[in-house]
């Protein structure tokens, strides 16, 4: 996969693209992992 | 005091981190890319350049560009220092860099970076360095946001500030069209002293080592380009040193992904540990409120309880006091009785003395046992 | 009483309006020729220098100086400083009209800009960290939105969407938080790519930093000046509550802005020390940075402190306003003043009056739009309907 690559601009094109999909799918999953985590709570 | 320490310490800490974890984010690092090999080059030997404006013609023409106030053979207008703008793709300068020596003269235009600054900076991707070695430009997605001209370091994109509706970035393409037809770029067909060669970026630096090699007295030992901000694919040679002909010896050789690298790279993380680390603190300052709230209630209770102890005290009090009253009652009561009875008695025995003796212990059981009770 | 405040609420205003009026005249002309004859015609714009003050104030200054809302709202709803309540609102309407005339700026400054959703919608450019402030902003204007709602919602007496709009409130902390840390360093991040541009003491690898501990100062002291504004503009509209936390709010402010300057006097003068810029300080720029360093971030600091061990208001007001100059200043200075400093005198940037003026009426489309709102909402007291339902 590397190899692909043959540019810096391009690697990073290609790992910030996937990075922020990441980062929209952990806020996501953070606020209902809360959620779980605290359900039980009596408060 | 009117924050609590602690929340404020946490506070600075949580700003602090922002640093902490910018500095070890170091994206890609530890990759090697290698570009394009079959990128194409210019090689400008500037100690042959004659100033002729000629590579300017040519640029003009084959790009349609307006045609210029000056002609092209007006060779009057080197006597300003010019840079490109949105007409103008490329300029030659002169420069007199001692005396009364001839002067150097100098094309500029865009560099084609390997890792174009322009590139890194667009938020559209408007900028893409292509195995033809030319970074090439899409005006049906420029936004206007003129970031790339923030970003190159060699201050080479221009803007056309005067046009209301369409306005674009422009620069030398490497005639990229051109390049495509198997063609060479305008100027460098247009140079009459040979001071522009095309050819693959690797055949050029091999060049330009072979002439400092050869005429080790002519030029300067630096192929500029080679490693400026990761290497471009404009290559210089030149026979005075580069900062004397305002070309920047200080840029450094990192391209310019890397100097935004740490900072894009601390984005996901700041997305990955915020949560945590403000949940935190909601979590304990909620945490700091629920015990609060159940000391307030628990002091709440423990005053309500000595509430009613003291008035469970009182009724106390209240029904002995009744009780003795009462019984004072019955006491005198019987004292009534007794009394009305002795009368009685005295008055029986005035007529039979036996029946008073029997009677006078009885009374005296009940007395004792009122007052036992 | 009230009649008598009214009175000469009304009177301030009239000459007031008159002002405005004049600028919002002026603003809709300019607007014409910029859409008609391009940037060239209304601002100094040049290929050295892409951007202006409508960079360097609307958008830089503009963010920070909107940072208020998610200062607040984290203090209230994240480090539980459940006093400082009656801010919120306030702080959270001035940090959305903030950020929305920071967007209207934007679409001037531009050159097309109907595209400005293009990074979205046509080619992401993930390694620009433009693109990262551009998806912070958008983001974060619709949280501010969504935090702002509620006032609205319960003037126009809709109740169920209102508590809707409530039951949210502490995700929209949390994310609006989030959103802020990033946009607000990386419009420092911005400049990271342009070493070569920008001054030594101005360019640091700790730029994203600087300019999110800065925003936290920026956002308190706006907090703290917008409400003195307020405080004698808005008096008729406050309840008691907003009016007796005022001063225990002004205190804690205080006390806040004065440690995170100190924290940010530390980082700054840590960034000169690991580039090793020592000897810059002894030429011109080194002693306008001298001047930003001591004058509007050391003394400021010092002046806080003093106002909250004196319990001394005006000092902490005034101390605010001077620190709020002190953000500008920094930020002025890293996009105009310290960039491009390397140039000739004549290829530097001086802002044309028009692009002034476009500025002056936006802001003053932001004092209208808040004048309407506060002297209408629930922003500085609580609707009757939902007192204590917080
Ligand atoms: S010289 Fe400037 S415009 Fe040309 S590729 Fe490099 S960064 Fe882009
Ligand atoms: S002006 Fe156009 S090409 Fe330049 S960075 Fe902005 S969107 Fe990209
Ligand atoms: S390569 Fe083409 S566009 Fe670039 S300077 Fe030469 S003629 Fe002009």
């Amino acid at each position: 996969m590397g190899d692909v690559f043959l540019t810096l601009q391009d690697f990073m094109t290609f790992t910030k693209g996937v990075t922020y999909l990441i980062m929209v799918a952990a806020l996501c999953g953070i606020g209902l992992f809360w959620r779980f985590l605290n359900a039980r709570d009596d408060d | 005091m009117s924050i609590s320490r602690r929340k404020f310490l946490g506070w600075i800490g949580a700003a602090g981190m922002t640093s902490a974890v910018g500095r070890k984010a170091h994206a890609a690092s530890n990759k090697q890319f290698t570009g394009y090999a079959e990128a194409n080059a210019v090689l400008h030997d500037i100690s042959l350049c004659i100033g002729c404006r000629k590579c300017e013609d040519a640029c003009n023409k084959v790009n349609d560009l307006p045609p210029p106030k000056a002609s092209f053979s007006d060779l009057s207008v080197l006597e300003a220092s010019r840079r490109t703008d949105a007409y103008t793709y490329t300029v030659v300068n002169q420069k007199q860099t001692s005396g009364n020596a001839k002067p150097v003269f100098f094309k500029n235009q865009c560099n084609h970076c390997l890792e174009p600054a322009c590139a890194s900076a667009c938020f559209v991707q408007a900028f893409r360095k292509t195995d033809t070695g030319a970074v090439t430009y899409d005006e049906t997605v420029c936004v206007g946001c003129r970031y790339c001209m923030v970003a190159c370091p060699f201050e080479i994109p221009a803007y056309e500030y005067d046009k209301a509706l369409t306005p674009r970035v422009t620069k030398c393409t490497m005639c990229y069209p051109r390049l495509i037809d198997g063609k060479l770029p305008g100027c460098v067909e247009a140079c009459p002293a040979e001071a522009l060669s095309f050819g693959k970026r690797d055949d050029l630096l091999a060049l330009a080592r072979e002439r400092i090699r050869k005429f080790p007295e002519r030029y300067v030992n630096h192929v500029y380009g080679e490693h400026e901000m990761g290497g471009t694919s404009w290559l210089y040679l030149s026979n005075v040193p580069f900062d004397r002909i305002g070309m920047r010896m200080d840029l450094g050789t990192r391209p310019a992904g890397e100097l935004t690298a740490g900072a894009l790279g601390a984005v996901p993380i700041v997305v990955g540990l915020w949560p945590i680390l403000l949940g935190g603190i909601y979590a304990v300052s909620k945490r700091k409120d629920k015990i609060a709230a159940e000391e307030q209630a628990e002091a709440v209770a423990a005053a309500l309880e000595e509430a009613n102890a003291a008035a469970d005290a009182r009724l106390t009090s209240e029904l002995e006091k009744a009780e003795k009253q009462k019984q004072l009652a019955i006491e005198k009561e019987v004292q009534k009785a007794l009394e009305e009875q002795a009368a009685a008695a005295a008055e029986k025995a005035a007529g039979a003395d036996g029946t008073a003796d029997v009677d006078k212990p009885e009374a005296g059981d009940d007395d004792s046992r009122s007052s036992t009770e | 009483m009230s009649d008598h405040t009214a009175e000469t609420g009304k009177s301030v205003f009239t000459l007031f309006n008159l002002v405005a009026g004049i600028i919002v005249v002026m603003g809709l002309i300019l607007t014409f020729l910029r859409f008609t004859g391009g940037l060239s015609t209304v601002t100094n714009l040049s290929d050295y220098n892409p951007w202006g003050i409508w960079i360097g104030f609307d958008l830089l200054t503009g963010v920070a100086l909107a940072a208020g809302g998610y200062v607040t709202s984290a203090a209230v709803y994240i480090f539980g400083m459940k006093k400082y309540h009656s801010a919120v609102r306030p702080a959270v309407l001035t940090g959305f009209l903030g950020y929305a005339l920071v967007v209207l700026a934007l679409n001037y400054d531009v050159g097309r800009p109907w595209r400005l959703p293009y990074p979205f919608i046509m080619q992401q450019g993930t390694t620009s960290l433009l693109f990262e402030v551009a998806a912070c902003v958008a983001l974060y204007l619709s949280v501010l939105f969504l935090e702002y709602s509620p006032a609205a919602l319960e003037w126009l007496g809709l109740k169920r969407a209102r508590n809707l709009a409530i039951k949210l409130t502490m995700a929209l902390t949390f994310f609006g938080v989030i959103l802020s840390t990033l946009h607000q360093s990386s419009l420092g991040a911005l400049y990271l790519i342009a070493p070569s541009k920008l001054h030594p003491l101005w360019y640091s690898t700790y730029l994203p930093v600087y300019f999110f501990v800065s925003s936290i100062i920026a956002g308190i002291s706006m907090v703290l000046f917008e409400s003195t504004l307020s405080h004698r503009y808005f008096k008729d509209k406050m309840s008691r509550t907003y009016l007796d936390e005022h001063n225990p709010v002004t205190l804690g402010f205080g006390k806040a802005a004065s440690y995170v300057l100190a924290g940010y006097f530390i980082i700054k003068i840590i960034g000169i020390s690991v580039d090793n810029n020592w000897h810059l300080l002894g030429t011109g720029y080194g002693v306008w940075f001298l001047v930003e360093l001591l004058g509007f971030v050391a003394l400021p600091c010092f002046l806080y402190a003093v106002g909250v061990r004196e319990k001394n208001l005006l000092l902490i007001r005034c101390t605010a306003v001077w620190t709020v100059l002190g953000v500008v200043l920094n930020r002025l200075n890293v996009s105009l003043i310290a960039f491009n400093y390397h140039l000739p005198s004549t290829e530097r940037y001086v802002p044309h009056w028009m692009e002034v003026g476009i500025t002056l009426f936006i802001v003053t489309l932001g004092v209208l739009a808040f004048r309407f709102i506060v002297t209408r909402m629930p922003i500085f007291y609580e609707h009757p309907d939902y007192e204590d339902a917080h």
